[in-house]
């Protein structure tokens, strides 16, 4: 997996502030109380803000993941990401801006039953942003989408006229489309001497940069 | 009670499984690890470990420190001299807390250490039970690994799992929290595992040839290169192949504070002591040199000054075990992740023997200058008073370079780590990385059981000594013979050289006073003088060296004294002061 660019396209992109992007970090774990506050500590020791933070099983047996979304320089990111790799449950930790991967977010909205009844404006508008209902009562009915931060932020921008009363978003969740999966990769790790694919390491790998300082 | 046979071979299992509790399991686990001595303290949540101590004592020394921050800085001290894991026993709540300053100093200066906490009853946790508190969450940053035992179950292979951390790859802290419930817990025991493999953990990286072959091209090519080492050398054990890879080379070398020792003194190519108040010639021409090589370092801001003037010339190399080093600080050119033990001999192969004798020349330059300035006055003085100096010289006189030389923090040690003589690697025991007041006195007790066979010198200011001059109580009753000599300025003196240098002599609460020492010492029934005459001071350093016993020796030095040269803060290292 590639996970190798060039620092100063970066900072020379129009689209980061100060050189700063959205990163996904990707991590594999094991299952372990404790990890989460030192996966964290990490960050909140170098006064970085976690933007959207998701745990959760992966396709490995056994092996968790963590997908946390920070907005930082890539020779931070990276850097964070080897801090990551040192603890001693981490497997792997990947980082990837988001033309690297797919991601969704879910976004859940309360809305008041009476008013998407009587208008039916805003039951197209519902229809526009795809959104499904997933309970409806007397009182009120709660929708669910799925999306990018600015499809789920324009159904609240939406329905704020007509009474929004309560949104919530989940955290991103990404796949990384170089990934083969984190089969393979276990099966290394299991091993007391691993193979070639698991020395894979970011420095090691961009021979062709490591002389042009 | 009886105590179970110690399993030596890892292979050995016990047949038929024995009923013992989770105490007797946690001192099994230290026995099968070759731990002889553990520095603890008793208390409500570790009372059933201590129980089975009482059976284990023929095995398994105790002290019994003053603190527990006593306990494990001698820990500390013992894994530096001895090159073992430093064993520590501490109860829960203040107990656990009073470990963290010696968990952050051990993490940053990378000592293996296992600590095994008491923790309240499981079923108390998260309901401010007595004594309790979130020992996890608490040493979380301070530890390499940490982890709590609700289950007895669990002890053989989580302690198992504790020392492989700690040993291995970049050594560090590994802390163990154990519920006083699974302490008391009987378990089927079926013997002790030692663990050698951990699937997300891989302390070793394996070495990658075209980065040596990378490495050795450019140092081949160098014209004026130089080595920079650090701890790295010592916990690799890789003393030996070191010296080797920089004779072949003809490489100057200079070393960080921790990886001062690892290269005797009297080396031809050890041109000295790197960073803030390091020697000149190491730290100027670090921005002259053209290939700059750092082994088991890792670039704090004490030795590279302002960064981005920090050897802008020169292509870098670092040998590191720990992949998260490099780039972390200064930007590598060539990038040598692995044990140096292994990769340092690969190097070796491959570099040409050569001798850079102009380039050495050139670090004897600056030494000449820097012993005209600075040095001159500070081993030779013309003074009435004495200086630190002066007492570190005739100290090498004396002991010859032989002995292991624990330091405090501030003027005394910067002093010790510049003029000290050693021989012999694992002989400098200081606190580097956070520069802990108060870690001389336990590091030196812990380092002498490290090396029971050695002459240990603790060199500690006024200050420092005052923060845990407690722990004189546990050379009282063990014995340890540590050598205690104190450089007493009545100041905090390097804060006070921060304030004389850049706060116009505003003297903030610099100005420390003490007890009389020596009565402090003879009230522990520790022998002791005082001295502040220059004629005086070779015979009371004999007579404290000589004594067969602990010693505490307080000599008066000049008040104002400063350390230089002086790299200052946010400063280049080529901006380095001598006066």
């Amino acid at each position: 997996m590639s996970n190798t660019k060039n620092i100063n396209d970066v900072s020379h992109s129009p689209s980061g502030v100060g050189g700063k992007l959205d990163f996904t970090i990707t991590v594999y774990t094991e299952n372990q109380v404790g990890l989460l506050n030192r996966i964290a500590i990490i960050f909140s020791r170098r006064k970085i803000n976690i933007e959207s933070l998701n745990v959760s099983p992966s396709e490995a047996e056994g092996i968790h993941r963590f997908t946390i979304v920070i907005s930082e320089t890539e020779d931070v990111v990276k850097k964070l990401c080897r801090q990551i790799e040192k603890q001693v449950e981490v497997l792997k930790a990947y980082h990837n801006t988001n033309d690297e991967i797919i991601w969704q977010e879910m976004a859940l909205y309360k809305v008041p039953t009476d008013i998407i009844a009587e208008k039916v404006k805003v039951e197209r508008l519902l229809h526009q942003h795809g959104a499904r209902a997933v309970v409806i009562r007397k009182d009120y009915t709660i929708f669910e989408t799925t999306g990018h931060r600015e499809e789920t932020e324009g159904l609240i921008k939406a329905l704020e006229p007509y009474g929004l009363i309560e949104f919530v978003r989940s955290a991103r969740v990404a796949i990384i489309k170089a990934s083969n999966g984190f089969h393979e990769k276990l099966k290394e790790f299991e091993q007391t001497e691993p193979g070639e694919e698991l020395v894979e390491n970011e420095f090691l790998d961009k021979q062709d940069e490591v002389f042009t300082m | 009670m009886e105590t179970l046979e110690i399993i030596k071979d890892k292979e050995t299992a016990i047949k038929e499984p024995v009923s013992i509790s989770g105490s007797q399991a946690v001192l099994e686990a230290f026995i099968a690890e070759g731990v002889h001595t553990v520095f603890g303290y008793p208390g409500g949540a570790i009372m059933p470990i201590y129980d089975a101590l009482y059976d284990y004592n023929d095995k398994l020394k105790h002290i019994l420190v003053r603190h527990e921050q006593g306990a494990i800085h001698a820990a500390q001290g013992f894994a530096r001299t001895s090159g073992k894991v430093g064993a520590v026993f501490a109860t829960s709540g203040p107990g656990a807390t009073n470990l963290v300053t010696g968990l952050a100093d051990a993490m940053i200066d990378s000592t293996p250490i296992v600590c095994v906490t008491g923790q309240v009853f499981a079923h108390l946790l998260g309901t401010d039970a007595f004594q309790e508190t979130d020992v996890i969450n608490i040493t979380t940053p301070v530890t390499k690994w940490n982890y709590q035992i609700t289950d007895a179950t669990e002890i053989p292979h989580v302690l198992a799992k504790a020392f492989y951390i700690a040993r291995t790859g970049r050594p560090g802290p590994v802390l163990i929290d154990i519920t006083k419930n699974a302490q008391i817990q009987k378990i089927d025991y079926e013997g002790y595992k030692k663990c050698e493999h951990i699937r997300s953990y891989r302390p070793k990286p394996i070495v990658r040839k075209e980065y040596v072959e990378e490495a050795a091209k450019l140092i081949n090519e160098a014209k004026k290169p130089f080595v920079i080492f650090g701890q790295g050398v010592i916990l690799g054990k890789a003393e030996r192949e070191f010296k080797a890879f920089i004779e072949k080379g003809g490489l100057p070398a200079a070393w960080t504070v921790l990886g001062l020792s690892a290269l005797p003194t009297d080396h031809p190519l050890n041109v000295g002591m790197l960073g803030m108040h390091g020697n000149y010639g190491p730290n100027v021409l670090t921005n002259e040199c053209d290939v700059l090589i750092a082994i088991g370092m890792r670039f704090d801001d004490r030795v590279t000054g302002r960064l981005d003037k920090y050897a802008k010339q020169a292509k870098i190399i670092h040998l590191d075990i720990d992949p998260a080093e490099i780039d972390k600080n200064v930007k590598t050119a060539v990038p040598v992740w692995g044990d140096c033990k292994e990769t340092l001999p690969l190097l070796t192969k491959l570099i040409d023997k050569k001798e850079h004798t102009d380039w050495l020349n050139k670090f004897h330059e600056f030494t000449k200058k820097e012993t005209e300035i600075v040095i001159n006055d500070e081993l030779h003085p013309t003074g009435e008073q004495l200086t630190m100096g002066e007492v570190i010289q005739l100290l090498n006189e004396l002991t010859n370079g032989d002995a292991v030389i624990v330091t405090d923090v501030g003027q005394h040690q910067m002093v010790a780590c510049r003029y000290a003589k050693f021989n012999q690697s694992k002989s400098n025991i200081t606190s580097g990385g956070l520069g802990t007041m108060g870690f001389g006195l336990p590091a030196a007790i812990g380092a002498k059981y490290g090396a029971p066979e050695r002459t240990v010198v603790a060199i500690i200011g006024d200050g420092g000594f005052q923060m845990t001059i407690q722990e004189l109580g546990t050379i009282m009753q063990f014995g340890a013979a540590v050598k205690i000599l104190i450089l007493n300025n009545q100041f905090l003196g390097m804060v006070r050289q921060w304030q004389e240098l850049f706060n116009d002599k505003r003297y903030s609460f610099v100005d420390i006073q003490s007890p009389d020492f020596v009565q402090v010492a003879k009230g522990y029934h520790i022998a002791g003088s005082k001295v502040s005459k220059r004629e005086e001071l070779k015979t009371a350093l004999a007579t404290m060296l000589d004594h067969k016993e602990s010693y505490l020796l307080e000599v008066m030095v000049s008040k104002e004294n400063n350390v230089f040269p002086m790299v200052p803060q946010g400063c280049s290292v080529s901006e380095i002061r001598l006066q």
